[in-house]
């Protein structure tokens, strides 16, 4: 029999871009969250970008971290309140330029948190401005002839980093691209509060999405750039399974 | 009398005895000592104990445990505060309290590790961006730094703001007896985040910033009106009034009190609060005393900063047309002798008043 998909009680109204991917990661952190039984014992520190968007997308406890910290806000909420489920939600702006330090820090102490990162490889909220994510020679505000890799680095991968250099308790790439890979994130995104209510420590899933309004693209032709020019780079699947 | 402890674990201490649930810091002289005893006396209770990767981070952690309405501790020294003051900014917005220790060094940048009061103009102005004031505690003995750790917690859940204790590199490494308070029970307050979502945010783009200042700036002057405190002794005949606080504040009570056997009329006036500044003690001088000649301050850094604070408060207490001089002695503990000496040039006009 088919079934009729409610929208969880957690999601309020996202103020995202049309085509952007942050509404769809929001709504299967909610609906992972009410299938876990969790929807009224969680607490999120949010990062500063986009990501301001969720104190009106969920309706869930949160504090608003400054740009960066919210790893090791996270951490400050898991030590106060052992019992609770605690999540960040950060873009990748957020959690792996300005953040850097505490976002590697709470992975490499194992902190018992989950790290949700959208990985759009630009800075949206601010206008599209290069991140350490940007591809080789992308256009962005701030590398308007093109990203030179020689004089700004290659775009990082921070899942590849956490699950081979610590010990961390689940790492996974997953994108908000066609019905498939949306189901498979959700996995990763289960895994992740599952492992922390196991108390089995850090997990981190990112999120690879479109930002059509600052790739200068409209939603059909950024969902096609994502999956034929950007995942080929960031290999999408399970770093650190559960366990191992 | 209690036994002979080290400052900066004596304000440690005091800080598990109010109740903290959570240590966040990282490690700076002259105030590792905190740190390097909470890490063993949080585990030995049960509590949490985080060596964070930077101050940065710490005062992060302690916006989380803030947050949930628990009480929690950082500690740190001048450069170590500076990285702090991002974490302080947000908090204040968000009406997060906690406390926060200070063992003052002497500098900029680096600095050295000498005992200063070279923070002054950043811990009573705020520190960080914005428009919001922290309460700072100054002790001078190792048994008052013990009491206004306690206390401070209780201060910044009233008025859920920051209160930081402003001790320095002389109180945090000296050793005193003191007596250390009751244990208290740990709490949450009623606040605090607990994952039900029972405190519902409002409209984030609907805000009104002027309402907003106002019921800030409300709290505020309520913290200014009931928070100053100070100590006074012979302002009611002095004709200089000495302005000290922390070490040079008890190196002064105890000069002006000789001096003043020897004949001299001074009198002292010591902020316990720097902010909010204890207006009311101008007040009373004024009140009390018609043949004041002057204020001195003496502090511990280059050329004056609390200066600036006697001269507007003397100002606005009707005493304006009064010099006020500062007797800076840049690190360490002013001397009786030089600061006597210091004393004489001042009434003999050698140096001057800074307003």
């Amino acid at each position: 029999m088919a079934k009729t998909k409610k929208i969880p009680n957690l999601c309020n109204y996202a103020m995202f871009c049309a085509g952007c991917g942050h509404g769809v990661l929001v709504r299967l952190i909610c609906e992972c969250l009410e299938e876990l039984g969790q929807e009224k014992n969680v607490i999120a520190a949010i990062g500063v970008g986009c990501s301001c968007h969720l104190k009106s997308g969920i309706n869930c406890d949160l504090v608003q971290s400054p740009h960066g910290r919210a790893a090791a806000v996270a951490t400050g909420i898991r030590r106060a309140e052992p019992d609770k489920i605690v999540f960040t939600y950060q873009g990748d702006g957020d959690a792996y330029n300005i953040g850097l330090a505490e976002t590697l820090n709470a992975a490499y102490r194992n902190e018992n948190i989950c790290v949700f990162t959208v990985n759009n490889g630009n800075f949206g909220m601010t206008g599209g401005q290069m991140a350490w994510t940007t591809m080789p020679g992308q256009k962005t505000a701030t590398s308007p002839r093109g990203r030179n890799i020689e004089l700004t680095g290659i775009p990082i991968k921070i899942p590849e980093l956490v699950s081979y250099s610590f010990k961390p308790a689940y790492v996974a790439r997953g994108a908000v691209t066609t019905p498939a890979e949306i189901k498979r994130l959700k996995g990763y995104i289960m895994n992740a509060f599952q492992a922390q209510m196991n108390k089995e420590g850090y997990s981190l899933v990112e999120v690879m999405s479109t930002c059509p309004t600052n790739w200068g693209m409209d939603p059909i032709v950024a969902q096609k750039r994502l999956i034929e020019d950007v995942i080929p780079y960031y290999e999408l699947g399970e770093f650190k399974k559960r366990g191992e | 009398m209690g036994d002979m402890v080290k400052g900066n674990i004596a304000v440690a201490e005091a800080a598990v005895r109010a109740g903290i649930i959570v240590y966040a810091g990282y490690p700076i002289t002259p105030s590792t000592e905190v740190m390097e005893y909470l890490s063993t006396r949080m585990e030995d209770l049960g509590r949490e104990f985080i060596q964070a990767e930077s101050e940065l981070a710490a005062i992060n952690m302690v916006m989380g445990v803030s947050a949930c309405g628990k009480r929690v501790l950082t500690a740190s020294s001048g450069p170590g505060i500076s990285l702090k003051q991002e974490g302080i900014s947000y908090m204040a917005q968000m009406e997060y309290p906690a406390v926060i220790l200070n063992v003052v060094r002497w500098g900029n940048g680096l600095g050295s590790l000498d005992g200063s009061q070279t923070d002054y103009h950043r811990e009573t102005r705020g520190g960080g961006n914005g428009d919001y004031r922290n309460i700072i505690l100054c002790p001078s003995t190792v048994q008052e730094s013990v009491d206004l750790m306690y206390e401070a917690f209780d201060i910044a859940e009233k008025y859920r703001c920051i209160v930081e204790v402003m001790t320095d590199s002389g109180l945090g490494q000296m050793m005193e007896p003191c007596e250390y308070p009751e244990f208290r029970e740990l709490t949450k307050c009623d606040w605090g985040l607990d994952g039900t979502y029972k405190v519902k945010r409002g409209d984030f783009l609907g805000r009104n910033i002027p309402g907003e200042s106002e019921t800030y700036m409300k709290k505020v002057r309520a913290m200014r009106e009931n928070e100053q405190r100070w100590e006074m002794y012979g302002e009611e005949d002095a004709e200089y009034i000495f302005v000290a606080y922390g070490m040079p504040g008890r190196v002064m009570s105890g000069l002006v009190r000789t001096m003043r056997q020897q004949g001299e009329k001074v009198g002292i006036l010591r902020p316990i609060t720097v902010w909010p500044f204890p207006e009311k003690a101008f007040e009373e001088m004024k009140e009390k005393n018609p043949n004041l000649k002057g204020f001195i301050t003496v502090e511990t850094n280059g050329e004056g900063q609390m200066v600036d604070d006697v001269a507007l408060y003397a100002k606005k207490y009707g005493m304006g047309t009064l010099p006020v001089y500062a007797l800076p002695y840049v690190c360490g503990v002013p001397k009786d002798d030089v600061v006597a000496a210091d004393f004489a040039k001042v009434k003999a006009g050698e140096i001057k008043e800074v307003y």
